[in-house]
This record gives structure tokens, sequence and C-alpha cells, in this order.
């Protein structure tokens, strides 16, 4: 066997593979989409294509039971702010441990390295007592608030990312009377915008698609988000049969993120691949 | 390490300004809570009546509550199938991705799609796919000639969240492996094709120990996730009064606090998967010393 025929053997074989992973990769979604457009007649049909097309699913979503779109205005804000909260405060403490040198940075940073390998199951339940006692389960306040304590995940990636910057930068700027916070905001951020794009897709995306933390803190629909709501009405609505809807919800769901991706798919893949950079 | 700008003057004040935030976080939401927590789990409380002191009455259960050993069991045996599984598939599909062919980016956002999206939302139509009456899953067996069976039932419940769960992580698996990979040099490669050694050779004798600082952080990764899953189990297994088909400890911590009010017990469960995954990380960081190659 020549070289050639052995590559082209090697060829066909990754792209038998890769295809066949690639079917069943999208096939639950192939499925979602077109079970959200059958009739919930047809729910069962075992058809991609529906036999009949219908928008129904997605007027049903609007019915006053449900109260799809509050759902989806909570997820957003919710999920903004702590994208937000946690831009502002990692950003911040990433830049000390990587630029400034004080007393007690290596001791700080690694306690909070620490806490990475902590499951917040841990924390979980004396936080939900404190937001008990000042009144707070029900409202979104649990959710979003304590993405203004900083964050050793995002902090971490930051740094790695801080640290890649030239340090002549910061000498230069030293030079021209610049102070730590001019420093800060006028070098290292602006040099950083892939690094924190990475960070606000990932925060963005931990919140949307959480489930624990509003099961917990705001557990009643409608006043809650898309997960818990969509978790509820999985039992409300298959009991009534609607599969349909449910798929119609599950896709308007999943639709910001894939756009989000499909948009910013290398702060996506960056995003990763820098988290796993050797400490 | 010894490098950094020092703060000059009042600079120190806007240098704790800006770690201020942190270390709130770092001293109430993290270290105080573990305090809180370990404190909890030493008591019954309901949060209703005054907490009473239990002793260690909420660890003991560990070894004589028949549905927390349960759990626990249930979720040692996940993380046994699943992180093998995540590894060796998200490895297999970087290495195809890595040989220069067509098409690789379309191929990447496919497998990478299923991470992007809600565990619930796919939860939801993977439950239909599972169906064991009208679900595509049993149809396409059957159409096979095989036969269908009930895939969220106690005897196939494990395989099913194996699937799916693996099905969601391979994206990212793949990503840290494709990253590993393309920092291979091209140049070993082409040096060993000089002296004559095989595809099969290349792969386990350059490509496997160099990738090993990759595998050994998606494993770790995914032992951490193993450990704390929760999202699809939830969805896919949950029954009557909050009961589940395949209770894991994520799940029998949410039910203890918050459908029996039993939050000692529940953060005494929450201790102990904490040093469950403490003990790993510790043979894990002495197995990197052993196995993994830096360069």
């Amino acid at each position: 066997m020549t070289r050639q025929t052995q590559k082209l053997i090697l060829d066909i074989v990754t792209y038998a593979l890769l295809i066949l992973g690639s079917v069943i990769m999208l096939g639950p979604f192939l499925w979602m989409v077109s079970t959200s457009f059958k009739l919930p007649a047809d729910q069962f049909t075992r058809t991609l294509i529906p036999p009949t097309w219908t928008l129904q699913n997605f007027r049903d979503l609007f019915a006053v039971d449900i109260n799809f779109p509050l759902l989806f205005f909570n997820s957003a804000y919710i999920s903004i702010l702590i994208a937000i909260g946690q831009l502002i405060t990692c950003a911040m403490a990433a830049f000390c441990f990587a630029v400034v040198k004080f007393r007690g940075r290596n001791l700080l940073f690694t306690l909070l390295l620490v806490t990475l390998m902590i499951p917040s199951q841990v924390t979980l339940i004396p936080n939900f007592i404190i937001f008990k006692w000042l009144g707070l389960i029900g409202t979104s306040v649990p959710l979003w608030l304590p993405a203004f304590w900083g964050g050793a995940f995002g902090t971490f990636l930051l740094r790695q990312y801080f640290l890649t910057i030239p340090r002549d930068l910061v000498d230069a700027a030293r030079m021209d009377g610049a102070s730590l916070f001019r420093i800060f905001w006028d070098v290292y951020m602006p040099l950083s915008k892939p690094a924190l794009a990475a960070l606000a897709i990932f925060t963005f995306q931990g919140a949307w698609n959480d489930l624990l933390h509003p099961l917990v803190y705001m557990p009643a629909v409608p006043h809650t988000t898309l997960t818990v709501g969509l978790a509820f009405f999985q039992q409300q609505l298959t009991l009534g049969g609607k599969f349909t809807v449910l798929m119609a919800g599950a896709l308007i769901s999943i639709l910001p993120l894939v756009v989000v991706f499909f948009l910013a798919q290398k702060q996506f893949i960056e995003g990763i691949a820098l988290s796993g950079v050797k400490r | 390490m010894d490098y950094g700008t020092k703060p000059l003057g009042r600079e120190k004040l806007s240098l704790w300004l800006m770690l201020t935030p942190t270390l709130i976080g770092l001293a109430f939401g993290v270290l105080g809570s573990i305090v809180a927590t370990i404190a909890l789990s030493f008591t019954h409380w309901d949060l209703l009546t005054p907490p009473k002191w239990a002793g260690l009455a909420n660890f003991i259960a560990l070894f004589n509550d028949p549905k927390l050993i349960k759990a626990f069991t249930n979720t040692f045996l996940f993380s046994l199938l699943y992180v093998p599984s995540v590894v060796v598939i998200s490895l297999l599909v970087a290495v195809l991705l890595n040989r220069k062919i067509r098409g690789v980016s379309i191929f990447r956002t496919i497998y990478f799609l299923p991470a992007v999206t809600s565990a619930v939302a796919t939860a939801l139509v993977w439950n239909m796919i599972y169906g064991k009456d009208t679900g595509i899953l049993n149809y396409i067996i059957e159409s096979f000639g095989g036969k269908g069976v009930c895939w969220l039932c106690t005897n196939n419940v494990l395989l099913a969240l194996i699937i799916v769960n693996v099905w969601g992580a391979i994206g990212e698996g793949m990503i840290i492996f494709l990253a590993g990979l393309t920092a291979v040099p091209r140049e070993y490669y082409e040096a060993a094709t000089l002296d004559g050694a095989g595809g099969s050779q290349q792969f386990f004798r350059i490509t496997l120990p160099l990738v090993t600082p990759s595998i050994f952080f998606q494993t770790l990764m995914s032992t951490i996730n193993a450990f704390q899953a929760y999202d699809y189990i939830y969805m896919l297994t949950r029954r009557g009064q909050g009961d589940s088909s395949f209770p894991v400890v994520v799940y029998s911590i949410y039910r203890n606090a918050w459908t029996f009010f039993n939050y000692g017990g529940a953060s005494a469960q929450a201790i102990e998967l904490a040093i469950f995954i403490i003990l790993l990380m510790i043979f894990y960081l002495w197995l990197e010393r052993r196995y993994v190659v830096y360069e």
C-alpha cells in the first residue's frame, strides 16, 4: 500500500467517524426543533419533518399560566448582572495579583485557588440561611449579589491572560507617572478584550444555564428563571401531554446562547483553552 | 515569585480597594460559609425551631442510612464510568480534528453545541428520546431488530445518564485536547517519520506522552463535574415527592435541605462530598507528579 492510499483510507475513516459523531451530537437538537413545530397530536410521530407545520406551540408559551416572557426576562437580567459583577470584581483582583507587588499576594492567591476545589454545595446552605434571614428568598438578589464578591475562576482566568501582557508597558506607564488604577484602566483593560469577552460569555452561560441556585433561591413559578420554569413545566405540561409546547420553550431558551456562540465562537473556545493552561 | 510594580504612597489604598470585593467573598462567601456548614453539620435544624446539638449523628448516617449510602454509591459509580468516557471520547474527537482535514471548524461547532446549551433544555428532549414506547431511540433499536428497553428505569438509568452527560461534556474536553495537541511541535512528527515510525507508533510515543498535561487537567475537571453532576439527573430521574430513580449526593443534599428541612444532615453530606473531592484531588496531584510529562 502506498502512502497515498494509506492517507486516503485514514481520511475516509476520519470523516466517517466525525460524521457519525455529528449525527449523535446534533440529533437531539434537530428533534427539539422538529417537535416544536409539530401539532400536539403529532408529537410522537417518528419523522423528523413535521407532518403539519404549526407555530401554535410558540404562541402557547405566551399563555398567562405559563408566563414564558417573564421567565425569559428574569434569566436575562440576572445573567447580565452576574456577568457584569464578575467582570468588574475579577478584573480588579486579577490585576492586583498579576501586576502589583504587595505583601501576602502569593498567600492570598493560593487561598483563592484552593477555593476552586470546594464544591458550591458546601457554601449553599449557610448562604441560603443568611438570605432567608434577610427576607430575600423569592427575589433575584441571592442569585446575582454574590457575583459582586469576585470569584476564583474568573480571577484565575484573567490573571493568566494579564501575565502574558509585556511588563515593559507597566514600566513605561510608570515613567509617565501613571497611577495603578490608570494602568489598570488604560493599559490592561483595552489589551485584555479577548479574555474579558471570554469571561463575560462564560459567566453569562453559567448563570443562564444554572438550575440548582435558582431552584433554591427562586423556586416558585412564574417569579423564577427559565431553567426552573422549564423543569416545572416538564411535570405540568407533560401531564397534559404537550411535549410540543415544552420543546418550543426549550428551543427559545437555548436560542440566545446559540446565537452568542455562533457570533463569538473564538472567545468561547479561547476562553476554555485559556482556563486549561498549565498553572 | 517576585514580579510586579510596587504601590506608591497612597496607592496602597487603591490596591486594597480593588481587592475588597474578592476579600469579602473569600472571607464571608467561602471561608465563613465553610465554617458555618461544618458547624451546622453537628446540629439538627429545620430553620423553624432552634437548632439542636446532634453530635456526630449526621455523619454516622453515612454508614447506616441506606438512602445516603445509595446516593454515595451512585455518585461513585457514575464518576467511575463518566470520567474515563469523557476523557477518551473527547481525546479521540480532538485527534480526528487535529488531522489537517477540511471542515474542522464546522465539526468543532457541532461537537461544542451541547456544551453551550442548558442541560435543562436538552434534558427535556432527551427525556422524549428515551421514552419507552414513544421514544425515537427504542424505535431505532427496534428497526435494527433489537428490543426496546425502559431507559430511565432502575436497570438502565445509569447507562442513560452516562450517555447524556458525556454527550454534554465532549465539547469542552475536545477544546482542551485540541489546545494540547496543537502545542506539540510538528518537528517531532517529521523526525519520527524520517526514522520510519508509523502512525500508531507516533501516537503512543509522541502524542500521548505530550498531551498528558491536558489529559490530567481534563480528568481533574471531569471528576469535579462528575461529583457535582445534578442537572441532567434532576431532569431525567425525578419521580413523585421529589424522589429519584438514581439519587446522587447533590440530589440528596438538595432534597434533605429543601424538601425535608433537614439542614444539618444536608450540611454533613456537603462536607462529606467536599472531603471526597479533596481526597481525590490529592490522589490526582500525586499521580501528576509520577506520570505527567511537562516539557
